[in-house]
């Protein structure tokens, strides 16, 4: 099983796409096609993880990132238990050392966190034995959503070399796209972004990509459009007039796609506003990979789990 | 016949004795090799020291009353003292606010209990009751208590009309305000310098601007009025072209900067460190460089550590949960030292810097070594290393971005009134 082999996996966390090298990429994400076949399969549930366990620790909600991780693990026969926000006694009122302090007694081999707060997970690796997978902190990084997009893209193009991909939307704010933006930038990908002013980072001139203020000229020719969810209280914040405008302005229509690649793909990592950010028509479309990006998902967070709760313990282990 | 003689200690170039006499400099003469000590005077040998006046810090967080497990006066004081400071002035910023006689008095109280012989503690009273921004706070009785300047430092008064009625009040009575310049909107919710690491990091950032705005309206307001303003903590290079403008035009404003702007910079922030986390933020290398040069100019007038201690707990949360803050008391000396010794501060900057300069702004006594000065005076050995650990420093708090490194200068005693405090 040469293709799945975690014996040169060096890294004891997942914090952010930053750490893999390409070859640790593509490792990962052959290691992932192979878990895909599995879950394929009529029985979809193999021994690799038995006697692991893994922690879901959610301190802000996700319910689709939850479940996906979920069954990741428990198709690899982990047992995964589950730590909520607001629903649990070991969070509530609870400083975040000592929530991982009480997570470290319980000795699990794993700990997938979200947090609201950008490099929670780091603080919470930085304090544990075990490994720390990233599943989003604040805008920071969401390292697993960057993989299966990654994934899901190699599924349809083949490769990434010469690829062009737009993410459109609400740059600033998301985690989404910064982790998309180193990953597929190491990887060839040609990176668009296009938002208003307001919702674009402080920097992004440094970034490597081509930033775009006009939707239709931002899509013009490209292999893929990644669309963004958008948080309606940007609004509230003084930072768009009104969601009307921000969607005449914004909102990915057949109409703009029209000016991408005849047979240009689309992403959002959901859940979606429909109408707002992406057309209903185009969601639900031949070219739409929202729900590939949703089965991509499974199989990426168990590549990601085999990998890290398997890797042969080393001194030499990094972040 | 002096009281006290300090034999061959190193003052700017030189190897001097100093006479003391009841509290006061007696004399400072050129170091007698040969010459017997007088009869009846005490001798200090300090050889291979250096001599200096003792440091007046303008600003510091004590947190006495209402968050003593961060620090309390005694041990403030403790850390000042250690640290080459003889008078420390402390912000309004504790629970209950320092806005009425009775706080002002708690905290002489316990300063003169703590340190019956010194170091001195002088209070900034608020400049509006409960640093509420709303109503201006009973200066007259403040000041008679014995706060020696106002300031809304920790939340900036937003309305300009009442900070520019808090001015005027606060000149009536020859009192300095000390303004934390931040602009309430534009700096809402950032947690760091705004730049590309900010962005990265994913950290909602605060501009320089909003510093530079609220420094621009105190430069405008104290030309209109022709009533001093001290600029507290200046972070960046946008606000000393501003403030060398206004020094230009003849402006009565003073302003400071902290070590920790001259001397790190936004990458310390870098894997959410929650030590470098302080406000005004850390900013760039080339903020630090023109924050250096504007003080060799005297464009920034003095130093100040902005000190401000938290508990380790407090520090070790998610970076945007963690208070802002950086103990600064004991770390000041030698850190700033080390740019007199590399040479990218004289030695007559330095001394005006943290000395003559707070003496100058806020009307406080301060060691001249003319005969007459008070003889508050630290014996410093700059050659001493030391590392920055909680055990250490003795603030009650270690939370400084400076922790483990290793540092050059150490205090061997310092002396008040002409008493040998430690
Ligand atoms: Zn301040």
């Amino acid at each position: 099983m040469n293709e799945t082999s975690t014996a040169s996996w060096p890294h004891k966390d997942l914090l952010d796409v930053s750490q893999l090298s390409v070859a640790e990429t593509l490792h990962l994400l052959d290691t992932a096609t192979y878990f895909q076949e599995i879950n394929t399969r009529p029985v979809k549930k193999v021994p690799t993880l038995k006697g692991k366990s893994v922690v879901l620790f959610f301190a802000e909600p996700s319910t689709r990132t939850k479940t996906s991780f979920d069954m990741a693990g428990k198709r690899l026969s982990a047992d995964t238990f589950s730590l909520g926000g607001s629903s649990s006694s070991i969070v509530k009122g609870e400083s975040l050392k000592d929530t991982a302090l009480t997570l470290q007694a319980m000795n699990p081999d794993g700990i997938v966190i979200r947090h609201s707060s950008s490099g929670a997970a780091q603080f919470l690796a930085e304090r544990l034995h075990c490994s720390v997978v990233n599943a989003g902190d604040g805008w920071h990084a969401h390292p697993t959503q960057a993989l299966l997009d990654a994934f899901t893209l190699r599924e349809q193009w083949g490769e990434f070399k010469g690829k062009t991909l737009t993410i459109l939307g609400d740059i600033a704010h998301s985690r989404v796209a910064r982790s998309n933006v180193l990953l597929l930038n190491k990887l060839g990908v040609n990176v668009r972004l296009c938002a208003p002013r307001t919702l674009l980072p402080m920097g992004v001139e440094s970034w490597p990509v081509d930033v775009y203020g006009d939707l239709h000229k931002a899509v013009t020719g490209v292999d893929a459009v990644m669309c963004l969810r958008l948080q309606l209280e940007r609004q509230a914040a003084g930072l768009l007039p009104d969601l009307r405008e921000y969607s005449r302005r914004f909102c990915l229509t057949p109409d703009a796609m029209a000016k991408a690649k005849k047979d240009a793909k689309v992403l959002h990592p959901g859940p979606m506003n429909r109408g707002l950010e992406i057309s209903s028509v185009l969601a639900d479309a031949d070219g739409s990979l929202v729900l590939n990006q949703v089965a991509s998902g499974v199989a990426v967070r168990m590549a990601i789990l085999y990998l890290h709760l398997m890797r042969p313990e080393r001194s030499g282990d990094t972040r | 016949m002096p009281d006290l003689i300090v034999r061959g200690a190193r003052w700017k170039q030189q190897e001097v004795d100093l006479l003391i006499r009841r509290g006061k400099v007696l004399e400072l003469t050129p170091y007698e090799k040969s010459g017997t000590p007088a009869k009846n005077a005490r001798v200090i040998d300090a050889k291979g020291l250096t001599l200096l006046p003792s440091l007046i810090d303008a600003h510091t967080h004590m947190r006495e009353p209402g968050q003593e497990w961060k620090e309390d006066i005694a041990s403030g004081l403790d850390a000042a003292v250690h640290g080459g400071f003889g008078t420390v002035l402390c912000m309004a910023n504790t629970d209950p606010v320092n806005d009425n006689a009775s706080v002002t008095e708690l905290m002489l109280e316990q300063a003169s209990r703590s340190w019956p012989k010194g170091p001195r503690l002088a209070p900034i009273g608020a400049l509006t009751k409960g640093l509420a921004g709303q109503e201006l706070a009973p200066m007259e009785e403040l000041a008679r208590a014995g706060c020696v300047a106002f300031s809304n430092d920790g939340v900036p008064i937003a309305s300009t009309e009442l900070f520019r009625r808090a001015m005027e009040y606060a000149s009536d009575l020859g009192m300095v305000v000390i303004d934390h310049c931040e602009d309430p909107f534009l700096g809402k919710g950032g947690s760091m310098n705004e730049s590309p690491v900010s962005g990265r990091l994913g950290l909602k950032g605060q501009p320089w601007a909003a510093e530079t705005i609220q420094i621009a309206r105190d430069i405008e307001l104290a030309r209109y009025l022709n009533i001093p303003v001290h600029i507290a903590h200046v972070s960046t290079r946008q606000s000393v072209e501003l403030l060398a403008w206004a020094k230009d035009k003849g402006a009565p404003v003073t302003a400071e900067t902290c070590p920790h702007y001259l001397v790190l910079d936004e990458s310390s922030v870098e894997g959410y460190n929650t030590r470098a986390k302080v406000n005004p933020p850390l900013r760039t290398p080339d903020d630090s460089a023109a924050l250096l040069q504007a003080l060799r100019d005297g464009v920034i007038d003095i130093l100040a550590t902005d000190h401000a201690p938290h508990a380790a707990h407090e520090k070790e949360v998610e970076f945007d949960h963690a208070p802002f803050g950086i103990s600064g008391l004991d770390t000041a000396l030698s850190v700033t030292w080390g740019l007199v010794a590399s040479g990218d501060l004289d030695l007559d900057t330095f001394l005006r810097a943290w000395c003559y300069g707070p003496a100058s702004i806020f009307n406080i006594a301060a060691n001249t070594f003319e005969p007459g000065s008070p003889a508050d005076f630290v014996l410093f050995d700059p050659d001493a290393t030391w590392t920055v650990s909680a055990e250490t420093m003795h603030s009650k708090s270690a939370n400084t971005p400076l922790l483990g490194r290793t540092l050059s200068g150490r205090v061997v005693s310092h002396f008040i009134g002409g008493k040998k405090i430690v």
